[in-house]
């Protein structure tokens, strides 16, 4: 029997040269003759063990990690190898985990349209065809699925929103322009399992009486680009999209389009300002993008980890999905846990696990060894909190109870050599690179905000000035049109609130 | 896998290449990031004479274009370097010494964030996230994606 080989193709696997290992163990696989095949895959999320090489044995698939091409001949002399991990599956970090989104990510060929549906790909789609339109949104709705994108709103309702406007046109736009630093989980997905977000896309579609698509990909995500647009070809040849769906009649086309560097065009105003062909400048809200949204028609604009939970949710049913979690926060989270930290990586889970068991449990502390000061969680524009709060569950609720969010679910891990100072004062500046210019408070008060931090930080008057960004903060926060403004003040007053001696050192 | 690699010699201006992408083009919905990106692509940057001609294909005022050219961060208004180096300078890579990191390429390659090196080796720019948060410092060189960067590695691709 042929002997498969697994080596990811994804991003973060080729940044430390996943690449050369495939080639590597094709020139040895030749060399010696084997009856063996090479098989790219997705990425298991295991992320400080790329390169991961996966042999599959009639026991399961054993892993070597961090494994180099130098290292690869070795690897066919002795298979318990000394950089062998065993059984993958039964690595701790992935096996506690409860994978319903990345179920099939790291382990199929992303584009082979077969290998998806040998493993559960479809049934979601197969079961909603059979459906109305209005129970499909109606699943969604009793699944508890909120708004992955950060916003956390009920996904099902935007659907129902989007179903009862009148329109002779419709339209679904996945927001992909995945920009908060700490998050790779949207990339992650469209890499190893582009046709999962697709055949929710198509739901979505079903539901609400949308024929036509667009996912938006932010442009720093050069090889999930190349990934959708072959899984978009590949989902046409085989009747996932286009006239006649899975021989069901129905119609969906989907087209991918490209960001040009903006982060606020991750807000989804800004994204269909965009696609437009605009400047990305947020608009008032009313109207609601569900009412009239892109080219002023009734849009579903939903997060990349929205949509990819809709085809289990139609596929095991409302109850299944909703039977995970906490509270009002109901299904799994894929977390991504980064900066520095030992073990980083993607850990989806239900909601309610403690950010000390994603730090501690499964990141191993720091990567430097020494103690970790602070984790910001939830991107730019989420709270910095100390180790005095690791405690606190995931879920929406109880994170915004102590000023904080989970936002898209980056977890960003610092040590103690942070300086808390400098990371207000980012906030502030990232802030006005990335501000779209629209609202007084964020286009000015970034600025200023900054000048000032940058005179707390050389000790010029630390208290007053303190009490002036404060005040800043607080205008941005009510004054300003969209999140990025709004949200700013989250990781300055946060910092401040829980390391008041980081900004006061000169005084 | 390919990809976009950006130190192609670009192509000489023309404004009947413009025309031609742009016809191309103005088929889609909300076709002018698209052009745009097509344009710059082609030639390495979005020549200043290139706005009119695209105003004129989309029947939009040259100011419209002009003010989305200018918004996104990804469209040149020069050609860049040879080589064209993007940090990420985002919180993740920060953690992991991104900030001394672009120090130390700074007086490598006499030159600062955000410009071109005086003998055209090498432009270093910012960005904002590269989804590699799990092995920073990360950092786009010529389209290509590192991870645990140093600045060694980044000398071997540019010396290249």
């Amino acid at each position: 029997m042929t002997q498969l080989i697994y080596v990811p193709d994804d991003a973060a696997a080729l940044s430390v040269g996943a690449d050369a290992v495939a080639e590597a163990i094709c020139t040895e696989i030749s060399r010696r003759g084997l009856d063996a095949k090479l098989v790219r895959t997705g990425s298991r999320g295991l992320l400080w063990l790329e390169p991961l090489v996966e042999f599959a044995t009639p026991g399961g698939r054993i892993g070597y990690g961090n494994v180099d091409a130098a290292t690869v001949s070795a690897l066919f002399d002795d298979p318990a190898h000394t950089r062998s991990l065993g059984l993958v599956e039964e690595i701790p970090y992935l096996k506690s985990q409860q994978r319903l989104t990345f179920a099939r990510c790291g382990i199929i060929d992303p584009l082979s349209l077969d290998e998806y549906q040998t493993h559960g790909g479809l049934a979601g789609l197969r079961r909603a065809l059979e459906m109305t339109c209005t129970d499909i949104a109606e699943q969604v709705v009793e699944s508890g699925l909120r708004g992955r994108g950060g916003a956390g709103f009920p996904t099902g309702i935007k659907w129902r929103t989007v179903a009862a406007a009148p329109a002779d046109q419709k339209y679904i736009v996945c927001n992909a322009d995945e920009g908060d630093s700490g998050t790779f989980a949207d990339r992650m997905l469209m890499e190893g399992d582009p046709f999962l977000l697709i055949e929710g896309m198509v739901i979505a579609g079903l539901a609400v009486g949308a024929d036509k698509g667009f996912v938006y990909i932010r442009s720093e995500y050069p090889h999930a680009i190349a990934k959708m647009r072959r899984a978009i070809q590949a989902a046409h040849k085989g009747q996932l999209l286009g006239r006649n769906i899975l021989g069901g009649g129905k119609y969906f086309d989907l087209e991918l389009r490209v960001g040009a560097g903006a982060y606020i065009c991750g807000e989804e105003t800004s994204l269909l300002e965009s696609l437009e062909g605009r400047r990305g400048q947020v608009r008032p809200k009313p109207p609601l993008p569900a009412i009239a949204g892109l080219f002023g028609k009734p849009t579903v604009i939903n997060n990349v980890l929205s949509l990819a939970a809709v085809p289990t949710i139609l596929a095991q049913g409302a109850a299944f999905y909703r039977d995970f979690g906490m509270g009002r926060s109901r299904g799994t989270m894929p977390v991504q846990l980064a900066g520095n930290v030992r073990r980083g990586g993607l850990i989806e889970r239900a909601f309610g696990l403690s950010l000390r068991e994603i730090i501690e449990t499964y990141g191993g502390g720091t990567a430097s060894g020494r103690p970790v000061r602070a984790v910001q969680v939830g991107g730019p524009l989420g709270a910095y909190w100390p180790p005095a709060l690791f405690d606190t569950p995931f879920d929406y609720e109880t994170f915004a109870e102590k000023s904080g969010m989970i936002g898209h679910g980056g977890v960003v891990v610092f040590d103690d050599s942070v300086d808390m100072a400098r990371q207000a004062r980012f906030a502030l500046e990232f802030c006005a690179i990335e501000s779209c210019g629209k609202c007084t408070p964020c286009r000015i008060g970034s600025t200023r905000g900054v000048e000032t931090m940058d005179r707390i930080i050389q000790g010029e008057r630390p208290v007053e000035n303190t009490a002036l960004v404060r005040d800043l903060c607080e205008i941005l926060r009510d004054g300003s049109l969209c999140a990025l403004g709004g949200l700013t003040p989250m990781p300055v007053l946060s910092a401040m609130d829980h390391f008041p001696e980081d900004f006061s050192r000169a005084e | 896998m390919t990809i976009t690699v950006q130190n192609n010699p670009p192509a000489d201006f023309h404004p009947d290449r413009v025309r031609e992408i742009a016809e191309a083009l103005r088929g889609l919905d909300g076709p002018l990031l698209p052009i745009l990106h097509a344009v710059n692509e082609r030639f390495g940057y979005v020549d200043e004479r290139a706005l009119p001609v695209i105003a004129d294909v989309l029947n939009l005022t040259r100011a419209e274009v002009q003010g989305v050219v200018s918004f996104y961060h990804d469209f040149r208004r020069a050609p860049a370097g040879r080589h064209v180096v993007k940090i990420c300078r985002a919180e993740a890579c920060q953690a992991m010494g991104a900030e001394r990191l672009i120090a130390e390429l700074e007086t490598l390659f006499a030159v600062k964030l955000g410009e071109t090196s005086k003998d055209g080796r090498v432009t270093l720019e910012a960005v904002y996230c590269l989804g590699n948060c799990a092995l920073s410092p990360a950092a786009l060189i010529d389209g290509k994606l590192f991870g645990r960067l140093d600045a060694p590695c980044v000398q071997a691709q540019v010396g290249k």
